[in-house]
């Protein structure tokens, strides 16, 4: 489980200003706030959120048929079901490939990018920065169109490059802008100071900016594997073949048959949960971290 | 082809040279990369959307296929009145979504902002659902609002609803049944970001203010909100587009019914061109919606002022 220390929110340690020293009268009101305005208010939203996780545990664990409130006795059965018989295995692996193939593109090209954003002038960077916001506006599922097209051309349809490329270009914005911002709250001087001391440009961002950099890289790649996990628009359009869907694909394939099997579905959904559930649980420190230090204020 | 050399290759590596001399090219060879995966695959599209939208194209029937002119937007705005219906929907939606995922994304981030025992725990509970998929979060809804064995059956035990009718499936209850199941998902996102704005208020402010004698009620006024507008703002914004463009929920959910009942305008669209073919009108939608969005968002940031004033 996660430790207190894991999820506790450590100020960035590159942008925030050092501490004042602190002073004898510590305690602010919002400390003071009265406990029962935390929990009470606290409690009925856990209550809404846990609620749908409970009731997919549920109906993945019990027996068709069963209307019981509690999963007893248990069963795997569901599961085994949709792994093997839905393909779910083939699936899962798709997807893990999908994910850690955008991962690895949109982190080391945001860097790049991100980089050159972030410390350089140059005479189009304006136009560039422009672009990157508009493309906020277009919808990725209005393109799918001209983006199958492309990929018809390129003979990648039914390949997950397709898939991971258009995952990619989506994330690839939002993640340039965030990296940018953490680059620049790397002081500059830090960089020249390694020069000076015989580093080249890429050795210097090796050993002085990228281990700054962890906790932004890890909020923007976890991001984009979390997305193309999660993404399913693209998968179903470019992806006809059986054994080349990913697990959205495949759930909502569960939720159409003609007769909902409701208990595959839900071994199904917690199929699909647990890997971004767990990458989500050792991220969370990062994920606030990272968007406050990259947070659009640059 | 050039998107594709660019996709096999890494990024370009900075030269080895000497580093005190700042290579001319170096800055454009960092944004090549992404440069071009976003010509290709964004800017490319978006132009052939524009082109299709003045053709009919519609790869089944290929004797209609053809120049068009403004035929298609003519038709959009003249005689389709599916499309007045999936606008006022789609605007609906993206309000109330927006609307209810700011303020309880806002409370909840002041709320797990204190400091109390188990916040750790508690935060990464609360914030679980944003890591779960739309489609995911559909399956789930789908098992809950079940007429036989979903929870509805409980609740129509105690009085709330009646037996047998699923929510998603009567006209009347599809709209909340679908904003309760997106809010589900949709609050922990605005309370990650506005809770990551949070952590940055300087403490001393609130010492000040608290010296000088201002309520909790006023700190939050003059002092947190204004630290958040800008934050607010662009989630605010963010969101509204992506719950716009957002297809995956409503897809997967309700599949646009019941009669039609919770169909936005992009589902409109997807329907049009993979259901119907029809993709030079499909486009020409894609048109309008891209400028309906690009002009909200115009207003919308000339009338928040965004970046102005506070910092």
């Amino acid at each position: 489980m996660i430790t207190k220390e894991a999820t506790e929110v450590a100020p960035a340690p590159v942008h925030q200003t050092p501490e004042p020293p602190r002073s004898v009268k510590r305690r602010r009101s919002w400390d003071e706030v009265p406990r029962w305005h935390i929990y009470t208010p606290l409690s009925i939203y856990l209550v809404f959120t846990l609620i749908p996780f409970y009731w997919i545990l549920l109906f993945a664990l019990r027996p068709s048929g069963s209307t019981s409130l509690v999963p007893w006795p248990i069963t795997f059965d569901h599961f085994e079901k949709v792994w093997t018989e839905r393909a779910f295995g083939t699936y899962f692996e798709n997807s893990v490939y999908v994910g850690l193939a955008t991962l690895v593109m949109t982190t080391l090209v945001a860097l790049a990018g991100g980089y050159a954003l972030a410390r350089f002038d140059f005479k189009v960077k304006n136009a560039f920065m422009l672009a990157l916001l508009c493309s906020q506006f277009v919808p990725g599922a209005l393109l799918l169109v001209p983006l199958f097209e492309i990929f018809a051309e390129l003979k990648m349809i039914n390949s997950l490059g397709s898939v991971i490329i258009a995952e990619t270009v989506f994330q690839l914005p939002l993640s340039m802008i965030l990296i940018s911002n953490f680059i620049k709250n790397v002081p500059y001087s830090l960089e020249e100071a390694a020069w000076v001391d015989g580093c080249n440009r890429m050795t210097a961002f090796r050993i002085v900016v990228l281990p700054l950099l962890r906790p932004g890289l890890i909020a923007v790649g976890s991001f984009a594997f979390v997305h193309s996990w999660n993404h399913f628009l693209f998968a179903l359009m470019f992806l006809n073949n059986q054994n080349k869907q990913t697990i959205p694909v495949g759930l909502n394939t569960l939720m159409s048959a003609d007769s909902v099997d409701l208990g595959a579905l839900a071994a199904g959904g917690i199929i699909a949960a647990v890997p971004v559930v767990i990458v989500f649980a050792f991220i969370q420190k990062w994920l606030i971290t990272g968007f406050s230090a990259g947070a659009v204020k640059g | 082809m050039a998107q594709a050399a660019a996709v096999a290759k890494p990024p370009a590596p900075p030269r080895r040279r000497r580093a005190s001399a700042t290579p001319r090219r170096l800055p454009y060879l960092l944004i090549a990369p992404a440069a071009l995966l976003m010509l290709g695959f964004i800017a490319y599209p978006v132009i052939s959307v524009f082109y299709y939208s003045l053709q009919n194209y519609n790869p089944t029937k290929p004797w209609r296929n053809g120049y068009a002119g403004f035929d298609n937007f003519v038709q959009i705005f003249t005689k389709d009145p599916q499309f007045w219906d999936t606008l006022t929907f789609s605007a609906k939606w993206v309000f109330v979504e927006v609307g209810l995922q700011l303020l309880f994304g806002l409370a909840l981030a002041l709320i797990v902002n204190q400091t109390f025992v188990g916040r750790g725990l508690g935060r990464a509970m609360v914030f679980s659902p944003w890591a779960v998929s739309g489609v995911l979060t559909s399956a789930i809804w789908v098992l809950l609002y079940n007429s036989q064995t979903g929870i509805t059956r409980y609740l129509a035990d105690m009085g709330i609803g009646s037996y047998g009718t699923s929510w998603l499936s009567d006209t009347s209850t599809v709209f909340s049944a679908a904003v309760v199941a997106d809010l589900w998902r949709g609050v922990p996102f605005f309370a990650i970001l506005i809770l990551a704005d949070l952590q940055s208020v300087s403490k001393d402010l609130y010492e000040a203010a608290e010296v000088d004698g201002a309520s909790t009620i006023k700190q939050f006024w003059h002092i947190t909100l204004p630290h958040l507008k800008d934050a607010i703002i662009l989630s605010t914004l963010l969101r509204a587009v992506w719950e716009f463009n957002n297809v995956d929920l409503l897809y997967t959910l309700t599949g646009g019914g019941p009669a039609g009942e919770t169909t936005t305008l992009p589902l409109y669209i997807a329907n049009t061109s993979v259901d119907a073919h029809n993709f030079g009108y499909a486009s020409a939608l894609t048109t309008v919606a891209f400028v309906i969005l690009l002009f909200c968002s115009m207003v919308y940031l000339r009338l928040s002022k965004f970046g102005g004033g506070s910092k």
